[in-house]
């Protein structure tokens, strides 16, 4: 019975400590958590805006003694609801859930694309801590869209690699194939990848057909984030619990799925279109 | 809820699935917040989410072919409804149908059938002239007499008694000041469960001929010894996997046949009920 008294699974009120902006019209939510404050990079919460909704978000701040944060770009009701929140306001939070990304190998490129950044972000600051010297490379639209630039300039250095759609910024084109171009200059042995499916899994094939493993977090219709509902469900996994950093073996099971249909809220398979 | 997780469940060592409720048409389910972790347990309002049980079909036959055993847990908001769909999954070839008219989350739009035995009596037998299959009936807790229930069911056809669904719960936050589920109300399942359910299990137990499938906070083999011991022939498993992984189907198994060695038992049966005879 000890393992059923408080657990991270509860929902509880966290205080915005500061609300700062972002590009594209993106805010980062800071807040204190204990259990967050204990994430692994990779790893995400839900968040209840009350009387809106309650929303999967990773955690772009592992805040180690001071708050952690979420990043969040205003599409949907709940996110919009959440950029709009200000320092003092109070939402609901459970968390932190799922499996993260697994540290390995010596020389990683991580490609991210849009919002994707908020996730992976947390994993290039710990790769720094532990003396590697990861090769970001961030994708957007364009240059107006990329986000946490002066947080990844000051991580990184020259292993920032911008990349857009428009080529006002960086490479031109889209960040899989400016990847794809990183990946030939470079001697990489691991792959990571946050952002839009159909671009991740278009660096998982790059990235696999050169022999790389990779870890890609994916996104998936999340309600109770703890396993039980299966709503979430890719092949024979849970996004939720399961997830959502899955690595290439478990991506080779579920190729029939990946960048290629999902599930709709009532269970029915729909196409995946970004 | 599809059939590879679902096939994954039944490799993690369970004797058979039971499918998510599904209904006569696709359904979104309750906004969120639907689920959270409350003291020993879990309580939540999904609101029977489900892509509609002729969709579901395939994934039935998937499983079949596949060598899975298929319990069809299925819902309607009438007596039409539930034998209209239950005439399809059994046309799918679902093994056994597992009647819920007892979700404690829909009541405001579809009511509870299973509150009061003339309901559930019809219900029964409504499915029962048109399922090829067995027909468990899934009670709800939240009644005053659920032997008096079962016994309804048991007159209208049933084949076994499923003991129970969630007790009906809530959750508020007090820095939020408000109720935490979007639909106020959920169902309480997990350890917190049990004692209740295994008091229901009991009493159906000792009311009908038909067998009897425990389930509410099975998190381990002791706890479904536990519910054979009391009446239950089978068990279900479903919020333990919350804080384990889909092994625990197995361990449970393993640990009920360990029992019965230990303890000089030939073969399950031989406890079913026992602690009703002492």
């Amino acid at each position: 019975m000890s393992g059923w008294q408080w657990r991270p699974e509860t929902m509880r009120a966290i205080r915005l400590v500061e609300v700062r902006e972002e590009a594209a019209d993106m805010r980062t939510l800071y807040f204190h958590d204990e259990p967050c404050s204990s994430a692994s990079p990779g790893q995400y919460v839900m968040l209840w805006i009350p009387g809106v909704d309650e929303v999967p978000m990773s955690i772009s701040t592992i805040g180690r003694g001071g708050p952690s944060s979420v990043t969040v770009q205003p599409v949907g009701e709940a996110t919009k609801a959440l950029c709009g929140m200000r320092e003092g306001d109070k939402i609901g939070l459970r968390g932190p859930f799922g499996k993260g990304y697994e540290m390995r190998g010596r020389k990683p490129l991580i490609v991210a694309g849009g919002t994707g950044i908020a996730s992976v972000t947390p994993l290039a600051e710990l790769m720094v801590e532990n003396g590697l010297r990861p090769t970001v490379v961030m994708g957007a639209r364009s240059e107006g869209l990329i986000v946490f630039r002066e947080r990844l300039e000051g991580l990184l250095g020259e292993g920032l690699v911008l990349s857009t759609d428009d080529g006002s910024c960086g490479y031109h084109g889209f960040a899989s194939d400016c990847a794809g171009v990183i990946l030939d200059e470079g001697e990489f042995d691991a792959v990571y990848t946050c952002g839009p499916e159909l671009m991740m899994a278009a660096v998982f094939r790059k990235a696999d057909d050169r022999g790389l493993p990779v870890q890609a977090s994916l996104e998936r219709y999340i309600k109770c984030a703890v396993g039980l509902c299966a709503s979430c469900a890719i092949g024979p996994y849970r996004v939720c619990k399961d997830g959502p950093v899955f690595d290439s073996a478990m991506l080779k099971e579920v190729l029939e799925e990946f960048g290629r249909r999902r599930m709709d809220p009532s269970g029915r398979a729909v196409p995946v279109d970004h | 809820m599809s059939a590879p997780i679902l096939r994954r469940v039944y490799d993690g060592g369970a004797g058979a699935v039971v499918t998510k409720s599904l209904g006569p048409v696709p359904r979104k389910g309750h906004a969120n917040p639907t689920l959270i972790a409350v003291e020993g347990g879990v309580l939540n309002a999904m609101g029977l989410p489900n892509p509609g049980a002729e969709y579901f079909v395939e994934t039935i036959r998937e499983l079949k072919a596949s060598g899975v055993p298929v319990v069809a847990s299925f819902f309607g908001a009438t007596i039409d409804e539930f034998r209209e769909v239950a005439a399809l999954l059994s046309e799918a070839g679902a093994d056994a149908l597992e009647l819920n008219c007892s979700c404690p989350n829909v009541v405001e739009e579809m009511g509870m059938l299973g509150a009061d035995c003339v309901n559930t009596e019809a219900v029964t037998a409504a499915v029962k002239e048109v399922a090829r299959p067995p027909v468990f009936v899934k009670l709800s807790p939240n009644v005053t007499d659920i032997a008096e229930i079962a016994r309804a069911a048991e007159r209208g056809g049933a084949d076994a008694i499923t003991a129970t669904n969630t007790l009906k719960g809530m959750a508020v936050d007090v820095d939020l000041r408000r109720p935490v589920l979007t639909n106020v109300t959920g169902g309480l399942s997990g350890p917190a469960l049990k004692p209740v359910a295994l008091r229901c299990v009991w009493e159906v137990a000792g009311a009908v001929e038909i067998p009897v499938i425990g389930c509410g906070g099975i998190s381990g083999w002791r706890d479904a010894v536990e519910y054979m011991l009391c009446g239950a022939t089978a068990v279900q498993v479903g919020t333990a996997i919350m804080i384990g992984n889909l092994d625990i189907y197995g361990e449970v198994a393993e640990g009920i046949g360990r029992y019965l060695k230990e303890n000089g038992f030939g073969e399950v049966g031989e406890i079913v009920g026992l602690a009703m005879e002492a």
